[in-house]
This record gives C-alpha cells, sequence and structure tokens, in this order.
C-alpha cells in the first residue's frame, strides 16, 4: 500500500514540476508549483515527518506562491518568447547529465549501501522541534528571526518609489 | 531492480534529485524572471526532501537525528525571505524596463 501511495506522490511531485520549468505562462508555472509541493508534502507524510508536511503546504503552498501569484497578476506580463534550440538543447544536456550522474552513483556497482528505515521516527512530533529549536539551535532560531526582519525591512527599500534623478539627495517621499 | 520495489531511502533521494535537476533544467531553459525565481524554489524544495529522508532513515534511538529537521525549517524560513526580496526586485525591475525577460536586463554589462 505504501509502495503505491509513494509512486504516485513521486509523481506528482516531479511531473507537474517538469512543467514549471517547461511553461512559458507564469500563471501556468504557478499552479503546477503548488501540484508539485502537494506531492512533496505527502512525501515528507510518507516520511513520518508530519510537521514539516504541514509547514511546507503553509509557507510554500500558501504564502510563496500565493504571494508568486499577486506579482504575476500586478505585472500582467505576456508569456515571453520561447528559448532558442541551442539553449534547449544546452539546458537537457546539464539535466540528463545531474541525473544519469547521481543515477551512477546511487545505483551503480560502486554505490555505498544506504541506511535502512528505522523504528523511530524523530520528526513525528513538533514537540520535538520546539524542544531542539529552543535548546540546541537557539542562536540560529534568532538570527533567522533577524533574517525576516531584514528582509522585510529590504522589501519595504527596494520597493520604494525612488524619486526622479533631478532631485538628488533627499529621501524618498 | 525490480518492478516496484518497496521505497528504501535512495528512491526518496531519486526524487530528491530530480526535483534538483528539473530546478536546475528551468533555471537554465527559461528567460522570464519569475519562472527563474520559482525553479530556484524547486530547488530549495528537492533539498528539504532530501533532508527529511536522510534524517528519517538514519535516526536511531539513541541518536534522533533531528539536525535535518531542524534545518528543513531554517531552509523554509530563508526560502520565504528569499522570495519576497526577490519578487521585490522583479517588480523593480518592470517598474524601471517593463520587461522580465534576463537577456535583456543587461544594464549592469555596461
Amino acid at each position: 500500500m505504501t509502495d503505491w501511495l509513494f509512486y504516485f506522490f513521486a509523481a506528482l511531485a516531479v511531473v507537474p514540476a517538469l512543467f514549471v520549468a517547461v511553461s512559458r505562462k507564469p500563471v501556468n508555472a504557478a499552479m503546477n508549483m503548488i501540484l508539485s509541493l502537494i506531492g512533496m508534502a505527502a512525501l515528507l507524510v510518507l516520511l513520518e515527518a508530519f510537521f514539516l508536511a504541514v509547514l511546507l503546504v503553509l509557507v510554500y503552498a500558501g504564502a510563496i506562491v500565493v504571494l508568486f501569484l499577486f506579482i504575476i497578476m500586478l505585472i500582467d506580463a505576456d508569456s515571453a518568447p520561447s528559448s532558442g534550440v541551442v539553449t534547449w538543447l544546452a539546458s537537457a544536456l546539464a539535466f540528463f547529465l545531474m541525473v544519469f550522474t547521481a543515477l551512477t552513483l546511487t545505483f551503480g556497482e560502486w554505490a555505498v549501501p544506504f541506511a535502512e528505515r528505522g523504528d523511530m521516527a524523530p520528526a513525528a512530533v513538533a514537540y520535538a522541534f520546539g524542544v531542539e529549536l529552543f535548546t540546541r539551535h537557539i542562536l540560529a532560531f534568532q538570527v533567522t528571526g533577524f533574517l525576516l526582519l531584514i528582509a522585510m525591512i529590504g522589501v519595504i527599500v527596494i520597493s520604494r518609489k525612488m524619486k526622479e534623478p533631478a532631485a538628488e539627495g533627499g529621501s524618498a517621499q | 531492480m525490480s518492478v516496484m520495489p518497496e521505497p528504501a531511502l535512495e528512491h526518496y533521494l531519486l526524487v530528491a534529485l530530480l526535483l534538483f535537476a528539473i530546478g536546475v533544467f528551468g533555471v537554465l531553459l527559461r528567460r522570464n524572471t519569475l519562472i527563474l525565481m520559482m525553479c530556484l524554489e524547486l530547488i530549495l524544495a528537492a533539498s528539504i526532501v532530501a533532508l527529511a529522508a536522510f534524517s528519517r532513515f538514519n535516526a536511531t534511538a539513541e541518536a534522533p537525528m533531528m539536525g535535518g529537521n531542524v534545518f528543513v525549517l531554517f531552509i523554509i524560513a530563508i526560502a520565504a525571505a528569499e522570495v519576497a526580496v526577490g519578487l521585490a526586485i522583479i517588480v523593480t525591475l518592470w517598474r524601471r524596463n517593463q520587461t522580465l525577460d534576463v537577456t535583456e536586463l543587461t544594464s549592469l554589462k555596461h
């Protein structure tokens, strides 16, 4: 049962991701990205990381993709012209090179044995995250908070309307 | 390798690899800056799957390997910050140049 679920959700994660990469309209890409993220969240559920799965749907599909959709709506960009044949070939070559190398390293004859699935699911409850975050990783946690604050201020500074070049030196309106 | 083997660590890593490679493929292929950002997000999400899989499969009762899972939390926070700043830059670029095509955004070259 779990096998079939894994293969179904793996396909749900990978196939829409491919459509994100090849679609020319940003709206289609954003919609396919939601599908792909749902597949990834289901894979995290199969890995018994339930909290991370919820977080992935909330933050990625809920916040980030909605942000993308807002910008698409504001900008109203038409679909870009398709890339040239050379770009297509070079990108596909890079893709297959990466996949081939990783497949050789994973399933080839030099592949090292991988760890078996243990009985212990460390991330099954959010409690475990709380304990780790507020004891061992407290400094990184606070730095991340500052990073979000800096990003917020940065966004305000960047998206503020600049004055015309004639009015040099003044602060923006 | 049988037709439908029991999903093990290497299968999760394979999914993560495919997502990562698709993300790189999209970054190389597309010219629209918005879709470029989405492919960057795909790359980050692929690393999330890989980290969670490693953490789950290597965990024992003595060493619960929470580091990978906590790292995922930080990746999600940083992805959110990255998207916010990136989209602000994209809006500013659009306001100045009325285009999102990366081949036309070359003002830093000259």
